[in-house]
């Protein structure tokens, strides 16, 4: 009998969650909606300067007119593979420096201050040196992506390296295994969560490095296109690469979280 | 020749204010095939003592000899099951059994059979492609009782293996570790905070003193005991006196070992 009032009460849990979810959905279309409404509106009215910040029909007038002729693909895809690779060589660098220090106490210690410093430094002020060093292409760009998340990704890594209880190399140990299994049969794995999470961080990075990479070698990309706009007082330019990059960068974002989660699923 | 030698060993445990001194002077021999148990105060060294013969920390002072050999040059199959159980908690309960034969690369089918038979043995069936954290404190333990004897070790460093067990399992797996032992000829040093453990499983007994750790005493266990199994012991008309003694013994040198009780 109980039983049958116990699903009872799980229904109406559950039900329960669909209503909040949807009321929490119904705001944020709200949001979404009065915002470009407000915007079209006023801009409209001459409220705000239509040259400065443009009007959503203007944006869409133009992101068709650019999607239909082909030239907008060039640029989102150039600024794609830029990221992309910034942040995944941003990371493995990363991965692949703190495991370098691991090795020697050392060696850690002694390159502890100039990590620091590496650290505490605006790595997009590096652009210039690097464009001028790497020549003003995609790989400086992506050397930008890169280097602004390997740092913190280095920092990160290596102090969860430290963390990993030490009972765990000390069973490895018991049974004569070598420092290099050690590492990778337990210091990695237990780490591995954690390089997971980076990824996510890096991903928001690296599109700051390539973005300034693209408004410094000003060839092409997003970041080309915005800096461009700015040139010529064309801002529906200006305003339609944000709102691209706004909507790729929210994509890769979730892309990064499933796999993510994946990855935690399948490899821990 | 004996099996096992320690001679004048000391630990000191260093930190940038202070030092421990975790054992002083520590000597005492094992033969082959004999089994040590190891009671003392908690913190009195018992697990630095069996870290130092496991080759894991380097003691400060002192020389460790197996077969002969010192520790450092010796090849010899060490068996060291830790006070907690630490199974990596990302690998599958059969890996974590096969981790020894792993590290020294031997993997065959014929070890996964013994590895699940002897999980088997313990009562542990169908747990060898779960994940630790879905097994309890006490399958755990035995899991990593398994894993410390997959690897056949020639001499096994057991620190306190049974003391997340119930009553009824803890006698059962004496038993067992006993027979085991007894049938391969096997050198044990067991560390435990239980008396009747102690007395029931082994040939010797070392009686630690604390701060700093030091062998305040070794008892002999009667002839008639050491080879009857341990749930036997416990039965036999000569268990009480050698109990009293111990226990008149410990409480000389630790106050606060009836309240921890076998942690
Ligand atoms: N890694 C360490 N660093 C510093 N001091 C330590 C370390 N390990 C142990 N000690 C100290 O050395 C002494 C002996 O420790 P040990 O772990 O060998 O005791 P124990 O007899 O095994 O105790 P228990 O019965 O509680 O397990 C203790 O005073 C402890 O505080
Ligand atoms: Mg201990």
């Amino acid at each position: 009998m109980s039983t049958h009032s116990d699903q009872q009460l799980l229904t109406n849990y559950r039900a329960n969650l669909k209503k909040e979810k949807r009321i929490v959905v119904y705001w944020q279309l709200l949001i979404l909606i009065s915002f470009f409404v407000i915007w079209e509106v006023t801009s409209h009215y001459y409220l705000i300067d239509p040259l400065i910040f443009s009007s959503p029909s203007r944006i869409i007038q133009l992101l068709i007119e650019r999607f239909v002729d082909g030239s907008i693909f060039m640029h989102v895809q150039i600024t794609l593979f830029e990221t992309i690779l910034g942040f995944v060589i941003g990371t493995l660098l990363g991965v692949v420096f703190a495991s370098i220090l691991w090795t020697s106490i050392r060696i850690a210690k002694v390159l502890d201050p100039y990590l620091v410093i590496l650290n505490a430094m605006p790595k997009v002020a590096l652009g210039p040196i690097i464009i001028v060093a790497l020549g003003p292409g995609y790989v400086s760009i992506i050397t930008m992506g890169a280097i602004i998340s390997v740092i913190i990704t280095t920092i990160v890594v290596y102090s969860a390296f430290n963390e990993v209880d030490p009972n765990f190399s000390k069973v490895l140990r018991s049974f004569g295994a070598t420092r290099w299994q050690c590492f990778k049969e337990a210091i990695f794995p237990a780490t591995l969560p954690t390089i997971i999470s980076t990824l996510k961080v890096n991903v928001g990075l690296s599109w700051v490095g390539v973005i300034v990479g693209e408004f410094l070698v000003s060839k092409q990309g997003l970041g080309y296109l915005i800096i461009y706009g700015f040139q010529v007082f064309d801002f529906t330019l200006v305003m339609s690469s944000l709102l691209l990059i706004a909507i790729i960068a929210a994509i890769m974002y979730k892309l990064v979280e499933k796999m993510e989660k994946w990855l935690i699923k399948h490899t821990v | 020749m004996s099996f096992l030698t320690l001679e004048n060993v000391s630990h000191l445990y260093f930190s940038k204010q202070n030092y421990t001194k975790a054992l002083s002077n520590i000597s005492f021999s094992v033969k082959e095939g004999e089994f040590i148990s190891i009671l003392g105060p908690s913190g009195c060294g018992k697990t630095t003592i069996l870290s130092v013969i496991a080759g894991i920390i380097q003691q400060t002072k002192g020389k460790v000899h197996l077969k002969g050999k010192p520790l450092d040059q010796s090849t010899m199959a060490i068996g060291y099951m830790l006070q907690q159980d630490y199974l990596f908690p990302w690998k599958t309960i059969i890996d974590n059994v096969l981790l020894g034969p792993k590290i020294t690369k031997q993997n065959d089918e014929e070890l996964k059979q013994k590895a699940i038979d002897l999980l088997e043995t313990v009562g542990l069936e169908d747990v060898a492609l779960k994940y630790p954290d879905s097994l309890s404190g006490g399958m755990r333990q035995r899991v990593a009782l398994v894993r410390t004897l997959i690897t056949n070790p020639e001499i096994l460093l057991l620190d306190e293996p049974f003391s997340a067990l119930d009553y009824m399992t803890k006698l059962t797996l004496e038993d067992l570790v006993f027979a085991l032992l007894r049938d391969y000829q096997k050198t044990a040093i067991l560390v435990t905070h239980d008396i009747a453990e102690a007395i029931s499983m082994s040939d010797r007994l070392i009686i630690m003193d604390t701060n700093p750790g030091t062998i305040a005493q070794i008892i002999e266990i009667p002839i008639e005991l050491r080879n009857e199994r341990p749930f036997l012991v416990r039965r036999h008309p000569k268990y009480q006196k050698i109990f009293d003694k111990v226990w008149h013994e410990l409480n000389k040198y630790e106050q606060n070992f009836d309240q921890k009780g076998s942690v």
